[in-house]
């Protein structure tokens, strides 16, 4: 049996698929939200050293990991973009790029919220912190350099060759924060590797489950989107239902 | 016509853009004497005290140097982008990344040298003992290329766009972090009466990968921003 790998490649028929799964993501990442966040609040017993203050990490990890992951994701796909030419993978990596610094801001942004009680202050100069700061600065830069280039082709392959560029330097940037650190202040904050509980992790599970599908269904929708505004000269686009 | 070797190539290509930079002096000056004021703006706005300033004193040079280098690279490629002399580096039949070494070796010469020839002086305002200039100044030595090479890289992908300037910033700076790190460190290293070793390693092992690699990437920049 032969199957066409290619056939949703074509930002036409691609754009139906992602029609027809954005809404089983969305769905399916609703009621996860509604469970990680059900055991998370009332069944995930109160932590014996962090009280219930602990409970921000079923939002803060599933962050950190999505803001990680997506930017090598956008990456490949920027790569595949500018190797292959294929317009639907640089139209992937301009749809995941805000996810990916939504997800980045978030991360921060719960991580002071969690940090001020824990370690009494906002902000510390860890390792980890610092550097999913310079990952939303370099998402920062993809979407700048993206929008800021009017001809949507020459934008695409410069995004592509920035977040080429930066996906090389992260782990470099990401040892190089790491021993600072280390020269400046003995580490002082050590994620000790205490067993969780049951009900923890399952919390924590279906809540990196239900932020991946999130983070699915919207780029699937912001792929539609640009899409659409792509190919708007386009006869099959003339044709749709709702450009009508 | 003869053929030119590579050197050769190189050599004429780094004599004409510093040809052309000592047409226009004011141009390096003016990021001399930017480094200059930035460095010397810190101790106005945090206080006197020789003790803070000593230690501040790595730092507040290398961001300096950080900011100069951003300041110059709108430089790199204009002018040439402009009068179309670009457009015929793209067509010529020597390889591209090469000239573009050239333009890079070149434009730090007249953007980066100075930077770190005037640091010494900077550093004395900030009281640093005698070898905390020294290694000061072969951080420097070694940085302000890789902030050079990294910054071309940008300055190729912002080329003619409007608002390039602040851009090529928002681009380049977080990539130069670990060049940030490890500079002031070494500097630190050395007055904490550490080994420095380390530091200069590194930085000499990012110089090497940047110089194999990012020429390459600047020209590729270059052909998708000119095509």
């Amino acid at each position: 049996m032969a199957i066409n790998w290619f056939k949703y490649s074509a930002p036409s028929t691609f754009y139906e698929l992602a029609g027809k799964l954005a809404p089983w993501f969305a769905w399916s990442s609703a009621i996860l939200f509604v469970i990680g966040f059900y055991i998370g609040f009332f069944v995930a017993p109160t932590d014996a050293t962090q009280g219930e203050a602990y409970r921000i990490m079923f939002i803060h990890v599933p962050a950190s990991i999505l803001s990680m992951f997506i930017y090598l994701i956008m990456a490949g796909y920027a790569a595949l973009g500018l190797v292959f030419n294929t317009r639907l993978s640089s139209m992937m990596a301009t749809a995941l790029a805000p996810t990916g610094a939504l997800f980045a801001f978030l991360s921060l942004w719960t991580g002071a919220l969690w940090g001020k009680p824990m370690w009494g202050a906002w902000w510390v100069w860890d390792a980890r912190l610092t550097s999913e700061l310079i990952l939303l600065f370099l998402y920062i830069g993809f979407i700048a350099l993206h929008s800021s280039i009017d001809d949507p082709r020459r934008a695409d392959r410069a995004a592509a060759l920035l977040a080429i560029v930066g996906s090389v330097n992260v782990p470099i940037i990401y040892f190089s924060v790491k021993w600072w650190n280390t020269l400046h202040q003995g580490s002082t904050i050590k994620f000790t590797g205490t067993s969780m509980h049951a009900a923890m992790q399952q919390a924590m599970w279906s809540m990196v489950v239900a932020c991946w599908l999130y983070a699915i269904a919207v780029v699937l929708t912001r792929v539609r989107s640009i899409i659409l505004e792509r190919e708007r000269g386009t006869q099959w686009v003339s044709e749709l239902e709702e450009t009508k | 016509m003869k053929k030119l070797s590579l050197f050769e190539l190189l050599g004429l290509v780094i004599r004409r853009d510093l040809v052309l930079a000592m047409r226009r002096r004011a141009d390096v000056l003016t990021t001399l004497v930017f480094f200059v004021m930035v460095v010397s703006l810190f101790p106005l706005g945090v206080g006197p005290e020789p003790d803070m300033l000593r230690k501040m004193a790595p730092g507040v040079v290398w961001v300096a140097a950080l900011l100069a280098s951003m300041l110059s690279l709108g430089r790199l490629f204009s002018a040439d982008y402009l009068d179309g002399t670009l457009e015929q580096m793209l067509l010529a039949p020597q390889p591209l990344s090469l000239l573009v070494l050239g333009k890079i070796v070149s434009h730090w010469m007249v953007s980066g040298l100075p930077l770190v020839l005037m640091a010494p002086v900077l550093g004395l305002q900030f009281d640093m003992s005698a070898q905390g200039l020294w290694v000061l100044m072969a951080a420097l030595l070694l940085g302000t290329p890789i902030l050079s090479m990294i910054g071309a890289v940008g300055a190729a992908l912002t080329l003619g766009l409007r608002g390039g300037g602040v851009l090529v910033s928002l681009l380049v700076l977080p990539l130069c972090i670990p060049v940030l790190i490890f500079g002031a460190g070494a500097v630190e290293a050395v007055t904490s009466g550490m080994s420095i070793a380390s530091h200069l390693s590194l930085m000499g092992a990012m110089l090497m990968l940047a110089l194999v690699f990012t020429p390459w990437v600047t020209a590729q920049a270059l052909r998708i921003s000119m095509e």
